[in-house]
């Protein structure tokens, strides 16, 4: 009953979607206002009916309705009431919803800002968001219904929405449980983060279609939408960071990133919005661009469905599984449609999207994030063609091939090398023309402390040339970015007679996305020390010991004191050592490597036990113990040095897009104010 | 004749018995020595995981066959060749550069260099457009300049000063 209360609720808010759809464009075509006004009221109206679908499942899910197939599949009676309702998005069903769900949050919000000055925008937002929304729900209502239950019929067992004849309900007395790699709480918070990021990117491209359609090629649609596109690209940028580090907590390779291709889906629409962000600064500026700004918002479009794509049509297991699931042509299909659609409109305004000023100079701050764009598209054609060679091999040889890590390190460390050259330079280069005299008497001062860094690296003994640029680009970004920091600072607090770090913090309140911008900088060099330190310093050692005997890593001695074995809560057997530390011969404390087995699922789970310091991790694993043996445990040791850095980064990256994306005062209610103040007699 | 014959079979026996110590003393290759190799393969049952990292019972047979083989002498593209010619190419971790996988190491180059000449010629192209711009700005105030009634003006006024 509540099941089909649920499958209901999806028909409805589908019918809704589709209503909205055609009375906004019915609305605009008859120029009839009242449509399109009930198309608006149709958006909003998802919102509240995807909310109820969504409440519908998790209520089956936190009352253990084992009969629905999704509930059976995700959840056991063994699990907290908190992964019960994270079940939600556990399993693909799920999350299509879950998916579906944002996006009418989503187009409701911005269904109820004022659109007295973009009306005409109006019909064409409402059919994008309604289009995705279609398309979403008919893979759910199609392909993954979450209110599917078990019948038992003569036959045997079937799972089916509704009874088949001769069928009783079947309600099995507990569910698979959720796979234990999803019950880290990194893994918890990071799918709704990717989702979140991935359904925001959606507002922008709606809007940019509806400037194509309507012929509006002005900057107002990257004005309206410049706030979606900074939360939409920290909901995305969080996802990338939570996932990362749900790797290095539960997956047991020591690392964050192995450049999997379910990875890569997540860091495409990434990269284009990152280039996005950088560019719609020269169309509002320069009025340049603005063709490029189109193709990159609906190539982000495209990417987060390609993404979705990647990792629900089973395309990456194979191309075969692909086409035996119907899923899979479904995206296929929505994904060429929307990308020829869109390209098409541009196409057709080409003409009018035309820069309104050329570019003077290859070395002012345009010239410069236009380069920076480039790297970035070189590193997506990296990502997007190591991610789909293995279909194309497949397809056209039979043979399967890997495309790992060293290809995609080799490829990129060079661009990102590069995009951290622009971003010392470019926030000392001025909009409209900068010269090399221009640009060096900006970049001498801050470039000599900057040599510093690697000066004494150097004289640390670090003798890697990788390492040795890394940390001299690292060391320029941030002596510039604070260089710059200053240099504003100081103007303004000789110019107005202010407290130097009053002087800082009004000049960030004054142009809170430069220096938000100037942060996430700072925050992105933070990350790259991280990246550094692992990628380059990292090293490892792995090992048999009996009890007492230790292991030695860099200056670390790990002694393996003791292993028990024992059942907890949650249907979960946990093999825990205790190992001992001790660095340059003093003990620094212990960590505690395990191996969960959980008893539902039949899945073993590898849980390292990391100490860690800004300065580096040593990060443990148990990879291998017998309660018959006696020759001991095998243990694997990596040591990461400057890894935190990368986390730390992530905390003030939020901070900086915070910063960046909070919004300012309405300048028509700041010339008000500023009237007020200097004629106070004004007002009355 | 038979003196020498012993001392030959002797000398055969101490070098074997050398050889046998000496091979039994040979240290079993350690599990960072059979890491470097795994890390280098990737698992032919499990998606895109390393085989020195993999936790499966398969994977830690495939790590024991790699020990094997380095115990037995072998080199290290010995063993890799040995991985793809068994378990198909898909266990390296790049795909080795031949036939149709160059196209993975020619398209991201190319495609960047195509697109880093696109941007030349379009820096270009607007270098040549803003140099037009100023140029027809000067034209357009020249005419100010050289209109007979401002000259005529100035030399009254240059007259009179």
């Amino acid at each position: 009953m509540i099941a089909n209360l649920g499958f209901g609720l999806l028909v409805v808010t589908f019918i809704t979607a589709i209503y909205g759809a055609v009375t906004a464009v019915y609305g605009d075509v008859k120029k009839d206002s009242r449509w399109v006004e009930s198309a608006r009221r149709a958006t909003i109206l998802s919102f509240p009916l995807a909310t109820l679908t969504v409440f519908v499942l998790l209520y089956l899910l936190a009352t253990n309705h084992f009969e629905v197939q999704y509930v059976y599949s995700v959840t056991s009676l063994s699990m907290p009431m908190y992964l019960k309702l994270t079940a939600l998005w556990g399993g693909q069903s799920g999350s299509l919803l879950f998916w579906a769900w944002l996006l009418s949050a989503f187009s409701s919000a911005v269904m109820l800002r004022k659109w007295d000055r973009d009306r005409e925008f109006l019909p064409w937002v409402i059919l994008v968001t309604a289009v995705t929304m279609i398309f979403f729900l008919s893979l759910i209502l199609l392909f993954e219904n979450p209110f599917i239950r078990w019948w038992q019929t003569l036959g045997g067992e079937v799972a089916a929405m509704f009874a088949p004849t001769q069928a009783t309900l079947l309600t099995p007395a507990d569910g698979m449980g959720l796979n234990p790699l999803l019950r880290h709480p990194g893994m918890i918070i990071h799918p709704p983060m990717l989702y979140l990021g991935f359904v925001a990117f959606i507002i922008p491209f709606a809007f940019a279609v509806a400037a194509l359609i309507t012929g509006r090629t002005d900057d107002r649609w990257i004005r309206i939408t410049r706030r979606w596109t900074l939360w939409a690209w920290l909901f995305l940028s969080l996802g990338l960071v939570l996932g990362g580090r749900w790797a290095y907590d539960v997956l047991g390779w020591g690392g964050y990133w192995g450049w999997d291709p379910v990875e890569i889906a997540a860091f495409m629409p990434w990269l284009t919005g990152t280039a996005f962000l950088h560019s719609v600064m020269i169309q509002e500026k320069r009025g340049m661009l603005k063709q490029w700004n189109m193709l990159l918002i609906i190539l982000t479009y495209d990417l987060v469905i390609f993404g979705t794509f990647l990792t629900r049509s089973g395309v990456l297991s194979s191309v075969h599984a692909f086409a035996q699931s119907a899923i899979g042509p479904m995206f296929f299909t929505f994904i060429g449609l929307t990308f020829a659609v869109s390209v098409g409109l541009l196409m057709h305004r080409w003409n009018e999207l035309k820069s309104e000023t050329p570019m003077t100079s290859m070395l002012s701050r345009e010239a410069l994030f236009l380069l920076n764009n480039l790297l970035f598209m070189g590193i997506l054609i990296v990502s997007f063609w190591g991610v789909i060679f293995p279909l194309i091999s497949e397809l056209a040889t039979g043979q399967k091939v890997t495309v790992g890590p060293p290809f995609y390190e080799r490829a990129t460390a060079p661009l990102f090398g590069a995009l951290m050259f622009l971003m010392a330079v470019a926030p000392l280069a001025a909009w409209g023309h900068s010269t090399i005299k221009t640009l060096g008497k900006a970049i001498w001062k801050p470039g000599v402390v900057a040599l510093i860094a690697p000066i004494a690296i150097f004289f640390l003994g670090v003798r890697n040339i990788v390492a040795l640029i890394g940390f001299t680009l690292v060391a320029l970004v941030i002596c510039v970015t604070l260089y710059e920091i200053w240099r504003g600072s100081m103007a303004r607090s000789k110019k107005l007679e202010e407290n130097f770090f009053v002087s800082t913090w009004r000049l960030f309140g004054r142009n809170r996305r430069r220096y938000g911008g100037y942060i996430i900088h700072i925050s992105m060099v933070f990350m790259a020390i991280g990246i550094l330190g692992i990628e380059i310093f990292q090293t490892q050692t792995q090992g048999t010991i009996p009890q007492g005997s230790s292991l030695e890593l860099a200056n670390y001695e790990i002694t393996f004191d003791s292993v028990a074995q024992f059942d907890t809560t949650g249907g979960r057997n946990v093999t825990r050592a205790v190992m001992s530390i001790y660095k340059d011969g003093n003990y620094i404390g212990q960590v505690f490597p395990r191996r969960d087995y959980y008893y539902e699922s039949q899945q073993p789970m590898t849980i390292p036990g990391l100490r860690s310091t800004m300065l580096d991790d040593l990060y443990v694993i148990l990879v291998d113990w017998q309660p018959i043996s006696t020759i001991g445990a095998t243990f694997k040791v990596y040591h990461n040095p400057l890894v935190n850095w990368l986390w730390v980064g992530s905390i003030l990256f939020i901070f900086g897009t915070l910063v960046a994306a909070w919004p300012e005062k309405d300048p028509a209610t700041l010339r008000a104010t500023a009237k007020l103040v200097q004629a106070p007699g004004a007002a009355n | 004749m038979k003196r020498l014959i012993w001392i030959g079979f002797i000398s055969i026996l101490l070098l074997v018995g050398w050889a046998g110590v000496a091979h039994a003393q040979q240290p079993t290759p350690s599990d960072d020595d059979v890491n470097v190799i795994a890390s280098q393969l990737f698992c032919p049952v499990c998606e895109n995981t390393p085989l020195d990292v993999c936790p499966t019972q398969a994977c830690a047979q495939w790590r024991d066959e790699i020990r094997l083989r380095l115990a037995q002498g072998w080199s290290e593209a010995q063993i890799k060749n040995y991985f793809a010619e068994n378990y198909g190419i898909r266990v390296l971790a790049e795909p080795p550069r031949q036939g149709l996988n160059w196209l993975v190491y020619i398209v991201p180059p190319v495609a960047f260099l195509a697109g880093a000449y696109i941007l030349f010629r379009a820096f270009r192209s607007w270098r040549a457009l803003a140099t037009q711009l100023s140029e027809e700005e000067a034209q357009k105030s020249a005419p100010e300049e050289t209109d007979p009634y401002l000259n005529r003006l100035e030399e009254e006024l240059k007259k009179r000063g």
